[in-house]
């Protein structure tokens, strides 16, 4: 056995480096949006916002990003909504009409739980083949789809984990007073709206980050999106595109839509947290 | 074109590029996680959590951004000189990098909460026998949460391998096989993302590329289900 002393160095030390490395975890976060920030700001203007690239986006000096961000925004936002009706109504199912414990029970929700994990450049990929097959070209609407199959596993899972917190026996007792299930699917229902808004937040936080599943199926334009079956842009598409050129000024706008990309989601980041912290005050 | 196809070099890209990430990012990870939950104040932790959330939330393409604009550039002028290499700075270490940043947060999410799960009566009898604070999370907190950390490296291993844009954006895309960290390399991912759209019109190249996708979605689903069944077994033991 060693001293105390030098076990108490040991003790020191070991503090000292689980400290370096929450603070190494933490800085990570500052250092990326700093970078972006830093790079981004003197490119940001209102004509990056209000406009849409002029002379092609990738040589055109002149011009914004508008249609990215209406794209994102079109394509985020279609496909949450989706991703929420359908989602919802499988987590109630899951949780009130399966009977709990149960192997279809565990089994639904273990691959839920797999889903969430799958790549989207393998969604992507699938979903460009099924278009390519059913002879539909890139467009707004292949990039709705493949998103809202993404973000479905977040919203069943998120939906599933609010169900968790709903004391068990409310669904044993209000089924005991003789309603239907639909009808304890209803109380769940308004027990977890506010939470509901939570992982709508998370789901288009994820929906509007997204590159690999809509690289191959929304495509990309420098027009407005007008119309569901055209291709679309996006802003991590623009992003990803425009870094790639060699023109400094297309590379600003690279800049400039990373930086609007990181303002939305620091923002859903933020009304999660507010959301987040009103349940927590109204929790029983 | 001779028709025939290989994915070595690309297996290889993929691999290097996610053992890098794990090496910089496991031990940063229990660390943290260990600090959280064992020394840390209660304040610091609800300041701690939300940011490393935060850094779940942030698209992979600002990281790649980020890769570009600020990990690239310091491998190339202040990391690789040091070994007297000349780079580009496009690597497999970039890639390893961001990608070791983009799994924190899954990691230290995961490890926070099996790491609480550890009945409180072990560490006080641990320390009420004289052994000191890192002793015990030595001896009877690591241990004991040894498979709850495995299975949440597990998930990020399958989180890492399906990262595409991030590590397309600074790995170089050279289909070879890496030999250094400093080397190009290609993972499977970023393969499927180049190729996918516009090689249709020859034939077998797709149905090449749609392997690259099984091949990936079999490994992350292996690795997903087996690190899921041990998650929900551990929550189970100790929930009741």
């Amino acid at each position: 056995m060693a001293s105390v002393k030098t076990r108490l160095l040991k003790e020191r030390i070991a503090k000292l480096f689980m400290r370096l490395s929450g603070m190494t975890v933490t800085a990570s976060l500052f250092f990326i949006l700093g970078t972006i920030l830093y790079k981004g700001l003197p490119y940001l203007s209102w004509e990056m916002v209000s406009q849409v690239p002029q002379g092609g986006f990738y040589i055109g000096k002149e011009g914004g990003v508008l249609n990215a961000i209406l794209g994102s925004l079109y394509l985020a936002g279609a496909a949450t909504l989706l991703s929420t009706l359908m989602g919802v109504p499988i987590a109630i199912y899951m949780n009130i009409y399966i009977r709990s414990g149960s192997r279809l029970s565990r089994l639904s929700k273990l691959l839920f739980d797999v889903l969430f994990g799958i790549p989207s450049i393998v969604y992507g990929a699938v979903a460009f083949s099924l278009m390519v097959w059913m002879g539909i070209r890139a467009s707004l609407l292949g990039g709705i789809i493949t998103i809202t199959f993404l973000t479905l596993p977040i919203v069943v899972r998120t939906v599933d984990e609010l169900i968790k917190t709903i004391p068990g026996d409310l669904k044993h007792v209000t089924l005991s007073l003789g309603t239907t299930r639909w009808e304890v699917a209803k109380i769940f229902i308004r027990y977890i709206r506010p939470g509901i808004l939570t992982a709508i937040l998370l789901a288009f936080g994820r929906s509007i980050g997204d590159v690999a599943g809509v690289l191959l199926t929304s495509g990309f334009s420098d027009n407005l999106p007008k119309y569901i079956d055209e291709p679309a842009a996006t802003l991590p598409l623009a992003i990803f595109f425009q870094l790639s050129s060699p023109i400094p000024e297309v590379q600003g706008r690279a800049y400039a839509s990373a930086l609007i990309l990181s303002f939305i989601i620091l923002t859903i980041v933020l009304c999660t947290h507010i959301l987040q912290a009103k349940q927590k005050k109204h929790k029983i | 074109m001779k028709g025939s196809f290989g994915f070595l070099p690309f297996i290889m890209g993929t691999i290097s590029v996610t053992l890098i990430a794990l090496i910089i990012a496991i031990p940063l990870c229990i660390l943290t996680a260990v600090y959280l939950t064992e020394y840390a104040t209660a304040s610091l932790k609800n300041m701690m959590l939300p940011l490393v959330n935060t850094l779940a939330a942030i698209p992979p393409v600002l990281y790649g951004v980020w890769g570009v604009l600020f990990v690239v550039p310091a491998i190339q002028q202040y990391i690789a000189p040091i070994f007297g290499i000349n780079t580009s700075g496009y690597s497999v270490l970039a890639g390893g990098i961001v990608l070791a940043v983009m799994i924190f947060p899954i990691m230290i999410s995961i490890m926070v909460e099996v790491l609480q799960t550890i009945p409180y009566e072990l560490k006080s009898a641990s320390l009420s026998l004289g052994a000191t604070k890192w002793e015990t999370i030595q001896h009877v907190v690591l241990i004991k949460a040894k498979p709850g950390i495995i299975a949440a490296t597990v998930l990020a291993i399958s989180r890492a391998f399906g990262e595409t844009i991030a590590v397309l954006m600074v790995c170089g895309n050279v289909p070879k096989i890496p030999t250094s960290i400093f080397d190009a390399g290609y993972p499977i991912p970023a393969l499927i993302a180049n190729n996918f759209g516009e090689m249709m019109s020859i034939p077998l190249y797709d149905s090449a590329l749609m392997f690259a996708a099984l091949l990936l979605f079999v490994i992350i689903l292996i690795f997903n289900l087996i690190s899921r069944i041990i998650l929900n077994k551990l929550e189970g033991k100790y929930n009741g």
